[in-house]
């Protein structure tokens, strides 16, 4: 069915409204990227085939959504009208939920979340500290939304916007909009959305392109994926009313192939959408076309940036040029091009039905709207966060991620990928936004957020940092070829306990070059990892040169284990796990441990349940 | 991307060393500076070929106080009402850091030994390696531009990038003319210098202005340096 009007898309809707019960049970089974490795899908079958069995098909839906947040918790399911909140599940509980909730309107204690503090059972979603200080708008429709159905998007007004868009907006008035609500991009360099689109709009040339950037390449980062898995037509559907604003004809989704699902979910939502007239010539009879072609990218790192993505569109190698003419002039194929990354486009809707003066409320002076983070780390509740800007550090991973876990002592937390920096304990209230966050030497990137407890290094993880970039980089400037190579080098030497005292001013003078003279913005940020831990953990690094010791107990070079003779109860079980054959002992005698002989793999550390071993 | 297809003959007016200047608005930085006499150093720059940007040492300073930046001279386009410094101690510094990376990694080139003595480059701070390719990419350029060959390019990323021929095969395409050895900065001479089994030969003497250290830009370009009067024991 083609659809020509904004009149027909409105009656369908109807349709498609009149056509829900709002008193039927609906159970939403989570099916973004954590669910599924904790194997969400055999639940949803058992749930299909329990429903089948008790002939309850007519009176049960079932719908397999995106990413709902809370990855520490899956499978989750989520059971409407009532709002019930199950965690945890396995196939085995699928039968109590059916017999229980859905029969019999009781609700299953044992799989409802408890409260850590007050150790009483929580019903609905939105009364359980994960998600009680977050504010989803971007997230909040993947828990409603099957990706793979365009009427459950439309039943929850999607493409109102656009038909509002194509109804009686004028492009510049569009631009005028996002203009207002103070949109900046999501991606990581934070430019004024608006801006960017007008420029594109008023450069020279008939042919325009709208491209989003899918490219999401940081290690610990899902946010564009869930965006795109679970939620498609919402950033179809911003770029559209991008393309109408900036007057393209034709866009480019660039996607990671290694985001399967995500490919999958927005060729599907493509091909709906042009079946549905909703792309494609004459989108509702306004006279305005435009289609979207996908393209995948062979996951190199570097073409997340702007130029080195476009030179891959064009199928050249992945590398950045100077970006002097900017691609709002001269983009792909020479020709004004507008990026923005997925979140960025799934904003775009929401601005445009409730308003800019709606979106700018929210957040701070300089920083507007809301921001996905992927939370992950040393973290109790692990998952996709979504909160407003102007939170701090501290309600982040305390409030909503739920502090450390083990009861160890929070560290650090890097935010904005490999290129972000790490923010110490010092810095924890500090208000999130992009300023807030280049002030201290890290950046809101495109919103990765490690958590580090005691017991990582900060000298390794900048090592880490560093050798990811290292290889990501595509090579082509020296400052980051051989910045990266030379800084991955002094990193590793101070690792491995040949740090001279003379590598830390070198490593801060390459890194300032670096920073000052690299091609793109992945040379000029990826001396940050070094710097802000250089900046806020100096002391480790002296520790590691001077003294040999390695206070987190990571690098191996740094660190000997031996047997406390005083805790050791002989129980061989070191003995048995040691690869290398470097514990000897009799039977209920202290077993000794070879020096020489030891590896340092921590086995016997991690097995001691007497607390024997120690780690120096 | 070329610059080239900008319409010429308009002139822009910008500010080079302090001085106001002319130059065609076709014109990159570097081209503008060269044409007013001034020494850039270049790796990866020809006038017959696109500019590439990947070296970095034809850095210049742009803008002023907190928003100065650093940018290509080669494939910065001049702009009216610019700012260029082109020896402001922060675009020394900078040369000076790249200048040591390929140094490092390249010592035995005659090429970069005589502009590390140019530029005064005193120490190598780092490990230095015996490579031959500074991946310049001179000669991928020439071989695809004016040979209009396209036998040879770049293969792998970041630290694993090398100049081949397509899947590393001997290729139909080269017809062995040798321009990519011809164009070549890094292996077309060997350093002679006194300490060749060293990282720095420092066989050359200094020929560049040292008025940096005194008023952060260079004043003048006179060789020998006049204005600050470089003495003969200043120049080892």
């Amino acid at each position: 069915m083609k659809i020509s009007s904004i009149k027909e898309l409105n009656d369908l809707r109807r349709k498609i409204q009149a056509k829900k019960d709002p008193d039927k049970s609906c159970i939403t089974v989570c099916g973004g990227p954590g669910c599924l490795a904790k194997q969400c899908l055999a639940v949803r079958d058992e749930f299909v085939s329990t429903i089948a069995a008790k002939g309850l098909k007519d009176k049960v839906d079932i719908r397999t959504t995106g990413c709902h947040g809370y990855c520490d918790r899956g499978p989750i399911a989520l059971i409407f009208p009532q709002g019930l909140f199950y965690q945890r599940l396995t196939t085995k509980d699928v039968d109590e939920i059916i017999e229980e909730t859905i029969l019999n309107g009781r609700t299953v204690d044992r799989l409802m979340y408890t409260d850590t503090e007050t150790g009483k059972t929580i019903e609905n979603e939105e009364e359980i500290p994960f998600y009680k200080k977050q504010m989803q708008l971007v997230l909040k429709n993947n828990r409603r939304i099957d990706p793979h159905s365009l009427e459950d998007y439309i039943a929850l007004g999607g493409y109102s916007a656009l038909a509002k868009v194509l109804g009686g907006m004028k492009p510049q008035d569009v631009i005028n909009e996002i203009k207002k609500s103070g949109l900046r991009g999501r991606g990581g360099g934070g430019f004024p959305t608006g801006v960017k689109w007008e420029s594109t709009r008023s450069a020279p040339g008939e042919e325009k392109y709208v491209i989003c950037n899918a490219d999401e390449g940081d290690p610990g980062a899902f946010m564009d994926r869930s965006i795109l898995e679970g939620n498609p037509h919402s950033v179809l559907e911003g770029m559209i009313i991008g393309a109408y604003a900036i007057g393209s004809n034709e866009g480019y989704v660039y996607v990671r192939n290694e985001y399967p699902l995500a490919v999958k979910n927005i060729t599907i939502a493509i091909q709906q959408a042009r079946e549905l007239g909703i792309l494609g010539d004459n989108i509702l009879g306004s006279g305005f076309g435009f289609d979207v072609r996908i393209n995948r990218g062979g996951g190199a790192f570097v073409c997340g940036e702007s130029t080195a993505l476009m030179a891959s569109l064009e199928g050249k190698p992945g590398e950045p040029r100077a970006k002097y003419i900017h691609t709002s002039e001269k983009g792909l194929w020479d020709k004004p091009s507008n990026l923005n990354n997925v979140e960025t486009w799934a904003n775009v809707p929401l601005i445009i039905n409730n308003g800019s003066s709606w979106f700018s409320n929210i957040g701070t002076e300089s920083s507007k709207g809301t921001k996905v983070f992927s939370l992950v780390g040393k973290i109790n509740n692990t998952g996709l966060v979504e909160v407003p800007m102007g939170i701090t550090l501290r309600e982040i991973i305390f409030d909503i991620g739920g502090g450390i876990p083990g009861g160890r002592k929070f560290k650090a937390v890097q935010t904005g990928g490999p290129s972000g920096g790490c923010i110490p304990e010092s810095l924890i209230d500090l208000p999130v936004d992009y300023e807030k966050l280049t002030e201290v030497g890290s950046m809101m990137g495109s919103g990765g957020m490690i958590v580090m407890d005691e017991g990582t290094c900060m000298v390794d993880i900048a090592r880490y940092y560093i050798n990811f970039l290292q290889e990501e980089s595509c090579g082509k400037c020296v400052p980051c070829r051989e910045g990266l190579f030379r800084l991955g080098e002094l990193l590793t030497g101070i690792t491995q306990g040949r740090g001279r005292m003379e590598d830390i001013p070198l490593i801060e003078d390459l890194s300032g070059m670096m920073k000052d003279a690299s091609l793109c913005g992945l040379g000029t940020t990826a001396p940050n990892p070094v710097m802000s831990t250089l900046n806020y953990f100096r002391d480790e690094y002296i520790a590691h040169i001077k003294d040999g010791k390695c206070q987190a107990g990571v690098c191996r070079e740094l660190i000997t284990f031996s047997i406390d003779s005083d805790n050791c109860t002989g129980c061989g079980v070191c003995l048995k796990n040691c690869p290398s054959g470097a514990i000897t002992g009799e039977k209920k005698q202290v077993h000794v441990l070879d020096v020489n002989k030891c590896t340092k793999c921590g086995i016997c550390y991690d097995s001691c349940r007497f607390d024997a071993v120690k780690k120096e | 991307m070329s610059e080239k297809n900008i319409q010429r003959g308009e002139m822009v007016t910008f500010t080079l060393n302090g001085a106001q200047v002319k130059a065609d608005q076709g014109w990159s930085l570097l081209e503008a500076i060269r044409f007013y006499g001034l020494n850039i150093p270049t790796l990866c720059y020809d006038e017959g070929l696109t500019p590439y940007g990947g070296c970095r040492l034809c850095v210049v300073e742009v803008g002023s106080g907190k928003r100065a930046k650093l940018v290509a001279s080669c494939v910065h386009p001049v702009k009216e009402g610019l700012d260029v410094r082109t020896h402001s101690n922060r675009v020394l510094k900078t040369r000076k850091m790249i200048l040591e990376l390929l140094i490092a990694r390249c010592p035995s080139s005659k090429k970069l030994q005589d502009m590390a003595a140019l530029l005064e480059l005193r120490e190598v701070r780092f490990r230095p390696l015996n490579d031959d390719c500074i991946l310049c990419g001179l000669c991928v350029r020439m071989c695809e531009e004016q040979m209009g060959a396209k036998a040879i390019g770049f293969a792998g990323r970041g630290g694993d990038r090398y100049i081949t021929t397509p899947f590393d095969m001997t290729s139909e395409e080269c017809r062995k003319c040798g321009a990519c050895m011809y164009i070549c900065p890094a292996c077309e001479l060997r350093c002679q210098g006194p300490n060749a089994e060293t990282t720095l030969c420092s066989g050359c003497i200094n020929t560049e202005p040292v008025c940096t250290s005194k008023f952060d830009d260079a004043m003048c370009f006179m060789v020998p340096c006049l204005s600050c009067v470089k003495k003969p024991e200043d120049v080892k």
